[in-house]
């Protein structure tokens, strides 16, 4: 136990006091703030650029019905001719001007046409278009007798806020957010069971390689050498984790403290809402269920997730980076690695790829519950059950299936390696994993 | 010390021992010769309990060997290896505490070696930037650090130039005075001379012979003299039964010949005969050396022999 903790600490501090290992912890959360930052830099620097047009109207009911916004103003030319403004338009190319024709029988068909010079941005065709559907529909109400302000006062617009009935009384729930949480969860797991296995492997290539793996396992045993790095590379794994936590909260602490201050940024940003919306209307229903998903965040127990997510991060990682460890012990250099990745790769692409379909729409149903209970592929397909639900006996049977399948993988990872780091110079094949596997240790 | 009793070792196809058996006394240099692919890494592997045999047993120091002997061994494996981004010292204190010493000792010990053998500027250098002749040379003393009561050397001399090889060779035989038994495996035949006292050779998976080196060498003995002579050439020629000439040729202002006493007979008798005859300036008897001793015992392998 002693020697197995000596081999811990070297692989744990060997990796920790890497400058690579300081670099990612840091630049990571950097990154993830930048990307936010620059985003609401860009949301508030983009002046939309403002656009004429000029609108010659056949049916004479709609121009003065449009009204101008920030971005767009509309110029109604009284009996202009429409060959004459075309040509006028291609002279002038200007980027910023368009010409909109309304046919007489507009009504009917409901068909316009718009002229530009250029290709015209998507929020300028479709605010002409919201501008023309309302006039329209607001000509069409009252031609059909009904008032437009009563029909406006009972506009219905239902927002669901979902309750989940536990035993301990209702509680907030809504599967938008736990959808974004399991989104989040599912991509965290993929990643870093692979950054991690993978780290595993190479570790092990390079004392193969460096041939100092004899001179170890004359003192330990090779069981004791795997695990010995495999626990080691997790907690430099969960260490990271624990460094992104503390710096991703002190960051996002500095930078809403920040925010606050700056009370004319977030006036900015609700005015670019306004203008980019379409309706008013609209605008309010959105900003209810915003509120919404951000109060359903705020009801997930992020306890309870962040320990399944924990256990599920350590079964998954100590199942693949034991195969990994396989791997890496049979092979001579990382370029053979490649014919036994795939069928390592596979079980967890299959439900990284499934969990965004099947598994989002239906997080109870037999596909689900069958990822979640087979040890290769739960860490991924539980962590995104989780927000909607677990039943505990699940829960149970899942955590007890994946310590099985992590002593079952180890045992065979360890029978293999224990052979593959003194083998050099043969590409082995399954064939001949199998039979080292049959060898008396 | 050791005692590898019947050792049995298969590999799929492949016997890498059969029935193997030798006995290591304490306070020895055991020499462990034999052809590339004969088996000794697989024997010397089975000793450092890095693999287990199918049919056999060792016996260390009167007791079935077990993992608590793993600090009492020391192994330098042929294919040398190190951490190369690892700093020298801090790896030596890896490996030492691997093999079971505490921290401290370790550091005391890792100090007086690289005073020994004036490596004290390398403790911050990482192995890369070693040249391959130094990296053999920590390689040695992580062998050595713990003490072991049995070391365990795979052509240790590879890689050294000669200055460093002698101070190697001084180390080992500094080591087997302080009681150290030690196993030697190599192809170098003339240091297997220099410093074994005795040897077992390993030919395709098995044991053809074993021994004291000064028995042995008796042994291979076959009755060839050289015998350095003035006289005419002619006298000297093949007896019927007393002996063969097998040359005969000038040396300097001498003759020297080399004969192979007749079955039977004894030089004395080839003397008494000669004396009239020439006069006669030196004899000396052709001892083998392990050498020949290898060369002609590998190539005729379905002889065993026994000392």
């Amino acid at each position: 136990m002693h020697k197995i903790a000596l081999i811990i600490q070297r692989e744990y501090l060997s990796r920790v006091k890497k400058k690579s290992f300081l670099l990612t912890t840091f630049l990571v959360p950097l990154l993830f703030i930048g990307m936010y930052a620059v985003v609401i830099i860009m949301a508030m620097n983009s002046k939309a650029p403002q656009t004429t047009v000029d609108v010659i109207d056949l049916s004479g009911q709609l121009a003065p019905k449009l009204e101008n916004t920030s971005t767009i103003t509309f110029r109604t030319l009284e009996n202009g001719n429409i060959d004459i403004e075309k040509r006028a338009l291609q002279d002038k190319g200007a980027e910023n001007q368009c010409l909109l024709i309304i046919p007489s029988d507009v009504l009917n068909t409901q068909k316009v046409e718009l002229y530009n010079t250029g290709k015209q941005s998507v929020a300028v065709v479709s605010t002409i278009e919201s501008k023309l559907n309302n006039a329209i529909r607001n000509i069409l109400i009252t031609e059909s007798g009904i008032d437009v302000a009563v029909l406006d006062k009972i506009k219905a617009d239902v927002s669901i806020n979902s309750k989940e009935m536990t035993a301990d009384g209702e509680k907030d729930s809504s599967s938008y957010g736990a959808m974004g949480v399991s989104f989040f969860l599912a991509i965290l797991i993929y990643i870093t069971l692979f950054i991690y296995g993978s780290q595993v492997m190479r570790g092990i290539i390079e004392e193969k390689t460096s041939r100092i793996v004899e001179v170890i396992i004359s003192s330990v045993k090779p069981f004791q050498l795997m695990m010995g790095k495999i626990i080691g590379i997790g907690l430099v794994g969960l260490t990271q984790f624990l460094l992104w936590v503390v710096l991703s909260l002190a960051l996002s602490t500095v930078a809403s403290s920040l925010m606050s201050k700056n009370e004319a940024v977030q006036m900015e940003l609700n005015s670019k809402i306004d203008q980019d919306g379409v309706g008013a209307q609209e605008e309010v229903g959105s900003n209810d269920k915003l509120s919404v998903i951000m109060k359903t965040v705020k009801g997930i127990d992020f306890g309870y997730i962040i320990t399944v997510f924990l256990i599920y991060y350590l079964g998954g990682y100590l199942i693949y980076s034991a195969l990994f460890a396989m791997v890496g012990s049979a092979v001579d250099n990382e370029t053979d690695t490649q014919q036994f990745m795939l069928p390592i790769i596979m079980p967890l692409l299959v439900t990284y790829m499934l969990s965004f379909s099947v598994m989002m729409n239906d997080p109870q149903g037999p596909v689900s519950f069958w990822l979640s209970m087979i040890p290769f592929t739960s860490p991924v397909a539980m962590l995104v059950r989780i927000p909607f639900g677990v039943p505990f006996w699940q829960l149970a049977l899942s955590i007890v299936l994946l310590i099985l399948g992590f002593l079952g993988t180890t045992y065979v990872a360890a029978r293999i390696y224990r052979v593959g780091i003194l083998m050099y110079g043969k590409k082995p094949t399954y064939k001949e994993l199998m039979k080292w596997f049959t060898y008396k240790a | 010390m050791l005692e590898i009793n019947h050792i049995v070792k298969q590999y799929a196809k492949h016997r890498a021992l059969d029935d193997v058996s030798m006995k290591v006394e304490s306070g020895k240099i055991f020499g462990l010769l034999g052809p590339n692919g004969a088996g000794k890494t697989s024997l010397i592997r089975i000793i450092n309990q890095i693999t287990a045999p199918d049919e056999g047993e060792i016996i260390f120091d009167g007791e079935r060997l077990n993992p608590s002997h793993i600090g009492r061994i020391g192994y330098l494996p042929e294919e040398r290896g190190l951490y190369k981004k690892m700093e020298i010292g801090e790896q030596m204190l890896y490996l030492a505490q691997l093999k079971g010493l505490s921290k401290h000792d370790a550091k005391v010990r890792i100090k007086h070696w690289f005073e020994r053998l004036e490596m004290q500027t390398w403790w911050n250098k990482k192995v890369e930037d070693l040249s391959k002749g130094m990296q053999q040379k920590v390689q040695f003393v992580a062998t050595v650090l713990h003490q072991p009561d049995l070391i365990i050397l795979d052509e240790p001399f590879s890689g050294f130039d000669p200055v460093n090889a002698d101070i190697i060779k001084r180390e080992i035989l500094d080591l087997n005075k302080g009681g150290a038994t030690i196993i030697f495996s190599t192809h170098r035949m003339e240091s297997v001379e220099e410093l074994c006292h005795h040897i077992a050779l390993i030919n395709k998976s098995k044991k053809i012979l074993d021994g004291d080196v000064r028995d042995i060498k008796n042994q291979f003995r076959d009755h060839t003299y050289t015998i350095q002579y003035r006289g005419n050439a002619e006298t000297l020629h093949d007896t019927p039964t007393l002996f063969k000439v097998l040359s005969n040729e000038p040396h300097d202002h001498e003759l020297v010949a080399r004969i192979q006493v007749g079955e039977g007979q004894t030089i004395n008798q080839v003397l008494s005969y000669l004396l009239p005859k020439v006069e006669i300036i030196g004899l000396q008897e052709v001892i083998p050396s392990i050498h020949d001793i290898f060369v002609k015992t590998v190539t005729s392998p379905n002889s065993v022999y026994h000392a």
